[in-house]
């Protein structure tokens, strides 16, 4: 950062307040250290009629970045409302611009899911940057009114082998277990993916399910003028200020102990028990009818919360500053606006309400604070020691923040990169090589068992898990009554976003929606959590715009959704951004959780295996061209979406009437890799016999698109073949289980026993972290 | 007098996490759960306890050293003196050691890591009141979940555990978190008091756990409660 002279004005001394902004216009402001670029400092004086105090900088510069504000990404965001059909809406309770989207699921039940990033916190700080990132999200489905019931946690790391993923990822893994665990939520999904581009830039994605009924919905707003705005759970502190510290004046002293202002570190530090008890106090203030509109403290703390509830509202809104509850001594207005302490949460409270609202707080030993009310004013007017400090239109911090048409140009590079076919790559042929193909494939890092990262995390908590991590998809019951249940699963093979994000985002969304159909669940929503490099390089930009496209494209074709989504920018060290990584995350519902298709088989002696889709020669982007060549180029499969959907009925079909005991995606690995695991998962053994005019490797390693292995009983073969021949789906018996074996038996292959498979599998995580 | 006759309450602490799986099972194993919340020095009349699991109260200073002190232990370690059977599971477990109802303690698992999975055990003590519905040497399937469940005691009362047939469980084939002679779970001298790291309430029904093996804890103490 450059140094520039500035000066600073709030002191034990002096309050820069409204009045005393307005007496001296002259003064300089770090507003470039605080993020803002020059016309947008202009623009803030232009709304003001003046310039802002500090803590309106303050405010203004943390709502108006790339994070809260999505000033580079809202021109391409629009695309998903313009692609979403009133059809595909019926179902949406909320959507994009809420906390979260909401969809009814039926039987009076809604579910609320969203992914968020907290990709640079957990790289300066991997244990707390994951641990307050499972936090935010679980907070953003709070304040939805919904009781959060599941989470999961797409990953992204540097090299397995690479010294810095030794540090973070055992890091972040233990801040996701630590925090998710102790608030008695179900990890049931995600992903762990391994990639040099994320060296220095890992990516923590956090997702999560919560459950309410349908007119049992918050929403964010502040409305009914005298009613009182009242924060709850922890105290605000210094931490997660991060830029907002330019701003405090080197001779305030007061900190956390006592005296001289002490450097806290810029990621903010998790409390889960204070979150679980925040949890269950929350439920219980929605059950008892004590909330009008509630918001989460995250991103941007207070400043964030008071100016979106005061803009969702009908009127203005009065914060008094010296009532919030502390847990450092002398911060200023900037800071306490600013802080991003975690285990907060506001509501909007009728005056008649608070004394109740106070007792259920402490019942659960919830400190609650009044600290404002909503007035008839059009303003947000935050007081401070007396003084005016903040006297803004709130919809000019919250929602009317800069918007951007940054450059986008498709990189001159990526012909030479389409170019690059797989296809000259030398390919195994005999017997022994595609064993050692196969062996080697299953062990490589993204495609081993990912045991050691998830037996970390509690799958079991709350009673409802019906399948979880190494399945597919997770799979939830709901209603105990019923059997109603949800399922998700997230995915991004970001390879072949690299190769095509148009192609690589509808892929994306097609893995997605397999998985959640594999469980035997149809798929309902779409959310998203966009990770790309730099916004100002015009090939990210290129990236962006094309998989939002794909994305938005892809839902509309298949007819659901896309509820909301996150962004995240700038996910880049130097010149080289990370692989374009838009993970898509599908909601699914199944109507009797009983009726689930688990992923191993051995139900019964002689089931039928069936591969069901078309098995292309594709190996751009391919697991395969990467573990064993070392590369990427080409184009990626192809993806075909009516395909996908069909699949889909007929998976759903299947569960419902018992025709399938097993069911897997295939996706990174192909053929190959699903066969061992269903063999891995379900402990059995199979003979597998290609058809006669197959290429073995061709088959067995191909990532083509569309495709899922099914085990099916003896006595339903013929009706579930004739069942996918009515419907034009194709499917090829490729094998037998043998329940008696204890052995993959691929003919052309050879005799692979399970203990070395396992071995294989389930060796390389442990031996790389421990 | 029927099964439903019984009741059997189960403690919330602020950090409970498994008090709705452990009423779950209660159901149904045929008795009535009732909720006995924590700050409440009233066991409702209820005649059994289950301790969940959970962090209790964060448990930022030893698992299970604060919830000794709650109200409702008071209560709980009075009637457990009258001979009510009580039955601490994982974090309930590490409540009932450190409030000196069974010997020993939980110290962090030697692999360091927090593990969830799904164990084998072999049942030991088919006796106490918790287990009696087990065969002697039975295996069963239930998944542990903790960071913190590692058995440890003095030798001497190893020994005398291991001599008055008060280790209920051992861990088979893996020991996932180095506990002393793969101790899962012991009783008190009366086979009244037991408690385990492992979860029987996450083993009731093979849609949601690895099997139902865990249900027969459940059922033992309702024998003993409700006498056919």
């Amino acid at each position: 950062m450059t140094e520039t002279t500035h000066d600073t004005v709030t002191s034990p001394e002096r309050v820069d307040s409204t009045e005393y902004a307005a007496r001296t216009p002259e003064l300089a402001q770090p507003y470039r250290e605080l993020g803002l670029a020059e016309d947008e400092y202009q623009r803030i004086r232009q709304i003001l009629g003046r310039r802002p105090t500090e803590a309106e900088l303050a405010m203004y510069s943390v709502m108006w970045s790339e994070h809260c504000s999505y000033k580079s990404s809202k021109v391409h965001l629009r695309y998903f409302g313009e692609t979403t059909t009133e059809e595909m809406r019926a179902k949406m309770l909320a959507g994009i611009g809420e906390n979260a989207g909401v969809i009814d699921i039926g039987d009076g039940w809604a579910v609320t899911f969203k992914v968020e990033s907290h990709n640079h916190p957990s790289y300066v700080e991997p244990h707390q940057g994951a641990a307050t990132g499972v936090g935010g999200i679980v907070r953003d489905i709070m304040a939805m009114g919904a009781r959060p019931v599941a989470v999961a946690d797409p990953l992204r790391f540097g090299p397995a082998e690479a010294a810095d993923t030794a540090r973070v990822l055992p890091g972040v893994v233990e801040g996701i277990g630590g925090y998710g665990n102790c608030l008695g939520l179900p990890n049931i999904g995600g992903e762990v993916v391994f990639d040099e581009s994320y060296a220095r830039n890992p990516l923590v994605n956090a997702m999560c399910v919560g459950v309410l009924k349908s007119d049992e919905l918050q929403l964010a707003h502040a409305s009914g003028t005298g009613n009182k705005i009242v924060l709850f759970g922890a105290r605000t502190g210094l931490d997660g200020i991060g830029g907002v510290s330019v701003l405090a004046s080197e001779s305030f002293s007061g900190d956390e102990t006592g005296s001289g202002r002490k450097k806290l570190p810029s990621v903010q530090v998790g409390d889960p028990f204070t979150e679980k008890v925040l949890i269950e106090c929350c439920l219980e203030l929605y059950r008892s009818g004590l909330v009008v509109g509630v918001q989460d403290l995250g991103g941007a703390g207070l400043s964030c919360a008071t100016s979106e509830l005061a803009s969702a509202g009908d009127g203005g809104m009065w914060i008094d500053l010296d009532a919030v509850p502390l847990r450092a001594e002398g911060m200023t207005p900037a800071e306490i606006l600013s802080s991003e302490s975690q285990e907060r949460m506001c509501a909007v409270v009728r005056p008649s309400d608070v004394e109740a609202f106070m007792e259920v707080c402490r019942k659960w030993d919830v400190t609650a604070t009044v600290i404002g009310e909503v007035t008839d004013g059009e303003n947000l007017r935050v007081d401070w020691r007396g003084e005016r400090v903040v006297d803004v239109p709130p919809r000019t911090v919250a929602d009317e923040g800069p918007v951007y048409q940054r450059p986008v140009r498709r990189p001159a590079e990526q012909d030479r990169l389409v170019a690059d076919d797989p296809g000259a790559l030398p390919r195994p042929g005999s017997a022994g090589e595609l064993r050692e193909t196969l062996l080697r494939m299953a062990a490589s890092p993204n495609l081993c068992s990912r045991e050691w990262v998830t037996s970390q995390y509690d799958h079991y908590v709350r009673g409802n898990t019906v399948l979880a991590q190494p399945s597919d998809g997770g799979v939830l019951r709901i209603d105990e009554e019923s059997g109603r249940g949800i399922a998700v699963a997230t995915d991004c093979n970001a390879r072949y976003t690299r190769l095509d994000p148009y192609q690589g985002a509808r892929l994306a969304l097609a893995e997605a929606y397999r998985n959640v159909s594999v469980t035997g669940s149809k798929p309902v929503a779409v959310t998203n959590c966009l990770n790309f490099g730099s916004a100002e390089d015009p090939g990210v930009m290129w990236q962006f715009q094309q998989a939002v496209r794909g994305l938005a494209d892809g839902a509309a074709e298949l007819g659901i959704p896309v509820t909301g989504g996150n962004v995240s920018f700038y996910n880049q060290t130097g010149g080289d951004p990370i692989l374009p990584t838009p993970v898509v995350g599908v909601l699914g519902v199944i109507d009797d959780v009983t009726r689930r298709i688990p992923t191993g088989i051995g139900a019964a002696p002689g089931e039928a295996l069936l591969l069901l889709g078309e098995t292309h020669d594709e190996f751009g982007g391919s697991e395969w061209s990467r573990v064993v060549h070392g590369h990427l180029g080409g184009t990626p499969p192809r993806v075909d979406l009516s395909r996908e959907k069909l699949l889909g009925e007929i998976l759903a079909l299947g569960a419902r009437d018992g025709l399938v005991s097993a069911a897997h995606d295939l996706s990174e690995g192909g053929l190959a890799q699903g066969l061992v695991e269903m063999a891995l998962i379900g402990e059995t053994g199979a003979r597998v016999v290609l058809p006669e005019e197959a290429d073995p490797f061709v088959w067995l390693f191909s990532e083509s698109a569309g495709r899922a292995v099914v085990s099916v009983p003896r006595g339903e073969e013929l009706r579930f073949t004739e069942l996918c021949s009515a419907r034009g789906l194709p499917c090829t018996k490729i094998g037998v289980v043998d329940t008696e074996s204890r052995s993959l038996d691929i003919q052309g292959v050879g005799e692979l026993p399970l203990t070395e498979l396992r071995q294989a599998w389930e060796g390389t995580l442990p031996a790389l972290f421990g | 007098m029927s099964a439903a006759g019984a009741s059997i309450g189960v403690i919330t602490f602020p950090g409970s996490l498994d008090d709705g799986d452990a009423r779950r099972a209660v159901r149904r194993a045929g008795a009535t759960p009732v909720a006995l919340w924590h700050a409440d020095a009233d066991l409702h009349g209820v005649d059994a306890v289950i301790v969940p699991g959970g962090f209790s109260y964060g448990d930022y200073l030893r698992c299970g050293a604060i919830a000794k002190f709650a109200p409702v232990m008071t209560e709980v370690l009075r009637a457990a003196e009258h001979g009510m059977p009580v039955l601490g599971v994982c974090n309930g477990f590490q409540v009932l050691c450190e409030a000196g109802l069974l010997p020993g303690a939980l110290t962090r698992n030697a692999g360091l890591h927090y593990v969830c999975r799904d164990q084998w055990l072999r049942a030991e003590n088919t006796t106490s009141v918790w287990t009696t519905r087990y065969e002697p040497g039975a295996e069963l399937l239930i998944p542990v979940k903790h960071g913190e469940g590692r058995y440890v005691a003095e030798e001497s009362t190893l020994d005398e555990l291991e001599g008055e047939g008060r280790v209920l469980f051992r861990y088979v084939e893996d020991n996932p978190n180095g506990s002393s002679r793969d101790i899962a779970g012991v009783t008190d001298a009366r086979g009244r008091v037991a408690g385990l790291m492992p979860h029987p309430e996450h083993a009731i029904d093979p849609l949601t756990g690895p099997t139902d093996d865990g249900l027969g804890m459940f059922l033992s103490a309702l024998d003993t409660l409700v006498p056919a």
